[in-house]
């Protein structure tokens, strides 16, 4: 329990060798899947199937089988279109901001924590299309030649939304797939059998670990990490100017954009120390992906739960500073009103259950860990709620007001896309190396040369 | 064995330090076709095989700013050209609210563009069948050893040579690589292209199924189809089977007020002239009576035109009886017809048929014109110099 830290620590712990630490990563691909795995994936099957009998339903008698009515019109979808992008923000931080701040322990989350961005934007992509109630006619969300000349509103948020998030998945998708070419190859280098042989040739296009090529995949890698940085800066932003350039009192404020981007990294962070708590033990990388990872982690929820903890107090203050009417009653009725209970889950979870990581017991037991990280993930989804709903069932037209109630069918959908979330996880877990391998052999004691007399890390 | 083609010398060093000394020396001997095969990028390898900085950032700057230009002219072309239309009381070209879209389309091009460039330019990759692949060279590299190769086409190659200088440098193992005689092509083997069959089957039919069984709907088409009725397009919904209608009887349209003295022989007196022979009047009288009256009347009026003897000639308008006309009696008889000549009522607004007789004056006055007239318009040209 006694950690000095001065000193850095270890990025992979026990002085792994090369060769048994791309054995520990490549164990679960050559492996039959087990009892557990059938079973974990036999429950968010289920959970899969649930939101796709919901989306069924939904589609066959349509939207009204919702909760969604004047005059709370965004409701449920748009509550889990914005958490699920929350979550996706977390990949990319890792991945990009910290591999530029030459973070090394990233190397053992940054994997897993990027399929999970590619998963959650899936999730998060689901929900404003069915929104539009006819999925099937998404095509015209982008411009499109037309017979009439008629362009998509370019000065519409909607509409950067539909760029910002295609432009962020393909982005991540790339980013993703340029990591996993060596280790495709190594893959290929490794199997025994011929038709995982043959799709492991084609996906590492024949990757050679040549010098030649490492030299441009580093810069590369750099430049996309570059890219990747003011992009995932952007993604959360645009959608907060999905409510802040609208009129409606308490989301048009200006705090909305970097609030959202540090509630995004709140919320990513927590769902991936959710999910590596049970990876790390389930496929035994508790070496690669070690305690120091998870706390190193914790801190960052700690940080970003007092950004969003200062955001949700500026509210208040700008509102009384203001002077508007609308807006003081806005935020008065969040904490008072019919949605009180909404709002003071937001604030537990959110703001005071984090500060229990201020001591280093709490931030490196793993029990203690997992309960506040799902409790953040709670947290994180009702802020959306919260922001999403107070405002818009009691807005400027007092007689317009209504109490907004969601249908077996949203929580239906909701429990879906958990559900294709988990899925998709699992079977990544089986099908794709968890951990780069190339790049965690590159950070293991005694891989790099010590006297070259270069002074760069 | 012997009969194949040696592709490279190779060597394997299990310590990061020993293939950093081996890349200098081999590179400060003057081997150019040679390579370095790690299974990650060794800090400190560039400057021992003296490579020049990657040039990749120009590939990333270029269409990076291609993807910003493409952005911001085609929402300037949409936005301000092909629609123009207020929107939120923002102006046409509304920079402010185009920046996200602009670094959206930035960042996407930049990336794509870095990650093909690099991949299928740079590497020339796929490469599947590289003589290094499948070999044990390969193998250890993918894994935990550092190897080293120097090419056959290399000028100074000298097999027994490099055999013996990586065995200096504290190689574990040296291997001959040689060219495949034959390429291999795994992507064939029966199994895969089972595999890749029914993946393809699957998907395209359970997308068929879902979209046209189960949700009925249309091929997505752009709105090229639309349920509006064009011009020529039949409907079921009228009793006559025609798309398009006849207007309501007694509908008068725009500029076509009934002609009062209709089918009479004189005109009224009343009819008097309400445009001035201004410039924009006197080009469209001359647009229209080109358009309508010239094939009949010729160009200049003076009854040539192209369709002379087809018809009863039609009479010049420069004649005694023509210019004495008052414009009333014109207009009444392009309104009415004449002789042969059809009524223009129903193709010529009563404005231009105004316009018509206005250019039909200048036409008579240059064509008519005396030396008097010459006097007069020398006197006036003066009088405007004067000034």
């Amino acid at each position: 329990m006694n950690v000095d830290y001065s000193r850095e620590l270890p990025t992979i712990e026990g002085r792994l060798s090369l060769a048994e630490i791309e054995r520990l990563v490549a164990t679960p691909l050559e492996s039959k899947p087990d009892k557990k795995f059938y079973i974990a994936l036999s429950i968010t099957g289920t959970f899969l199937l649930i939101g796709a009998i919901c989306l069924a339903i939904s589609f066959y008698y349509g939207t009204g089988m919702w909760g969604n009515n004047q005059p709370v019109g965004w409701a449920f979808p748009i509550v889990n279109f914005v958490f699920w992008v929350g979550i996706g923000h977390a990949g990319t931080l890792i991945s990009a901001i910290l591999f530029l701040l030459r973070q090394k322990w990233r190397t053992g989350i940054a994997r897993f924590a990027e399929a999970m961005t590619i998963f959650a934007v899936m999730c998060a992509g689901i929900f404003p299309i069915i929104h539009t109630g006819r999925p099937w006619l998404a095509g015209y969300l982008t411009p499109y030649p037309n017979q009439h000349s008629l362009w998509v509103n370019f000065t519409s948020p909607l509409v950067w939304d539909v760029f910002a998030v295609s432009t962020y998945f393909t982005v991540s998708l790339v980013f993703w797939y340029v990591g996993l070419i060596p280790d495709f190859a190594t893959m290929r280098d490794r199997t025994v059998s011929k038709l995982r042989k043959t799709i492991y040739s084609i996906f590492s296009l024949g990757w050679r670990h040549s010098n030649r090529h490492w030299q441009h995949y580093e810069k590369a890698y750099m430049l996309l990490a570059g890219f990747a940085t003011p992009l995932v800066l952007s993604v959360h932003t645009i959608v907060s100017f999905d409510f802040a350039v609208s009129i409606m009192p308490g989301w048009h404020t200006t705090i909305f954009p970097p609030y959202f981007v540090a509630g995004a990294i709140f919320s990513g962070f927590a769902m991936v120390v959710t999910v590596l708590i049970f990876v790390r033990k389930i496929f035994d990388l508790q070496h690669i992906i070690t305690i120091n990872h998870l706390e190193k982690m914790n801190k960052v929820i700690i940080a970003t739960s007092m950004m969003v903890g200062y955001a949700y107090a500026m509210e208040f203050f700008i509102a009384w500073y203001s002077g508007v009417p609308a807006e003081q009653f806005v935020f008065i009725n969040r904490a008072f009103g019919p949605y009180a209970w909404a709002y003071w889950i937001m604030v537990s979870c959110n703001v005071i259950f984090p500060q229990f990581f201020w001591f280093r017991k709490i931030r490196r037991s793993v029990p203690i860990m997992l309960v506040i990280v799902i409790l953040v993930n709670v947290g994180m989804w009702f802020e959306r709620f919260v922001i999403t709903v107070t405002s818009l069932s009691r807005d400027f037209l007092p007689s317009s007001w209504a109490y907004y109630k969601p249908t077996m069918y949203d929580a239906g959908i909701l429990l879906g896309s958990f559900g294709l979330f988990f899925t998709l996880v699992i079977l990544f877990t089986k099908a794709l190396p968890v951990v780069s391998i190339s790049e965690i052999k590159a950070v293991a004691d005694g891989a790099q040369p010590v006297h070259h007399g270069g002074s760069h890390e | 064995m012997n009969n194949k083609k040696l592709f490279a010398v190779s060597a394997l060093f299990d310590d990061p330090n020993k293939i950093i000394e081996a890349a200098s020396k081999i590179s400060e001997s003057g081997y150019t076709k040679y390579d370095v095969n790690t299974p990650y990028p060794i800090h400190g390898m560039d400057k021992a095989m003296k490579l020049k900085p990657s040039n990749l950032g120009f590939v990333t700057l270029f269409f990076g700013l291609s993807g910003t230009a493409i952005a911001l002219l085609f929402m300037y072309w949409t936005m301000s050209v092909d629609y123009p239309m207020v929107i939120g009381g923002k102006p046409f070209f509304a920079l402010p609210a185009f920046i996200p879209v602009t670094f959206e389309l930035t960042v996407l091009l930049a990336t794509l563009s870095t990650v093909i460039g690099m991949l299928a330019f740079f590497f020339k990759l796929p490469a599947n069948s590289h003589p290094l692949h499948d070999t044990d060279y390969m193998q250890n590299v993918s894994k935990d050893k550092y190897g080293i190769f120097v090419e056959s086409a290399d000028p100074l190659f000298d097999e027994n040579k490099l055999r013996n200088l990586f065995k200096d440098l504290g190689a574990i193992k040296t291997e001959d690589i040689f060219i495949p005689e034959k390429e291999i092509f795994p992507v064939f083997q029966p199994k895969f292209l089972i595999l890749l069959f029914i993946t393809a089957l699957v998907v395209s039919g359970g997308t068929y199924f879902t979209l046209n069984k189960l949700m009925y709907t249309l091929p997505f088409n752009w709105m090229m189809d639309q349920g509006k009725l064009n011009p020529q397009k039949g409907s079921v919904l009228f009793a006559d089977g025609f798309g398009m209608r006849k207007p309501v009887e007694g509908t008068v349209a725009r500029g076509f007020i009934p002609y009062p003295y209709k089918g009479e022989l004189n005109p009224s007196q009343t009819l008097s002239n309400p445009l001035l022979p201004t410039k924009a009047v006197l080009e469209l009288g001359k647009k229209k009576f080109l358009t309508f009256c010239s094939p009949c009347h010729g160009n200049f009026a003076d009854g040539d035109s192209r369709l002379h003897g087809q018809f009863p000639n039609p009479p010049t308008l420069h004649s005694e009886r023509a210019r004495n006309f008052s414009d009333g009696m014109i207009f009444h008889i392009i309104t009415n017809g004449q002789n042969v000549m059809p009524s223009y009522a129903s193709q010529v607004t009563s404005e231009e048929r105004w316009a018509i007789i206005n250019y039909v004056r200048v036409l008579q006055r240059s064509k008519n014109a005396s030396d008097s007239d010459l006097l007069l318009s020398k006197e006036e040209s003066s009088k405007n110099v004067a000034k």
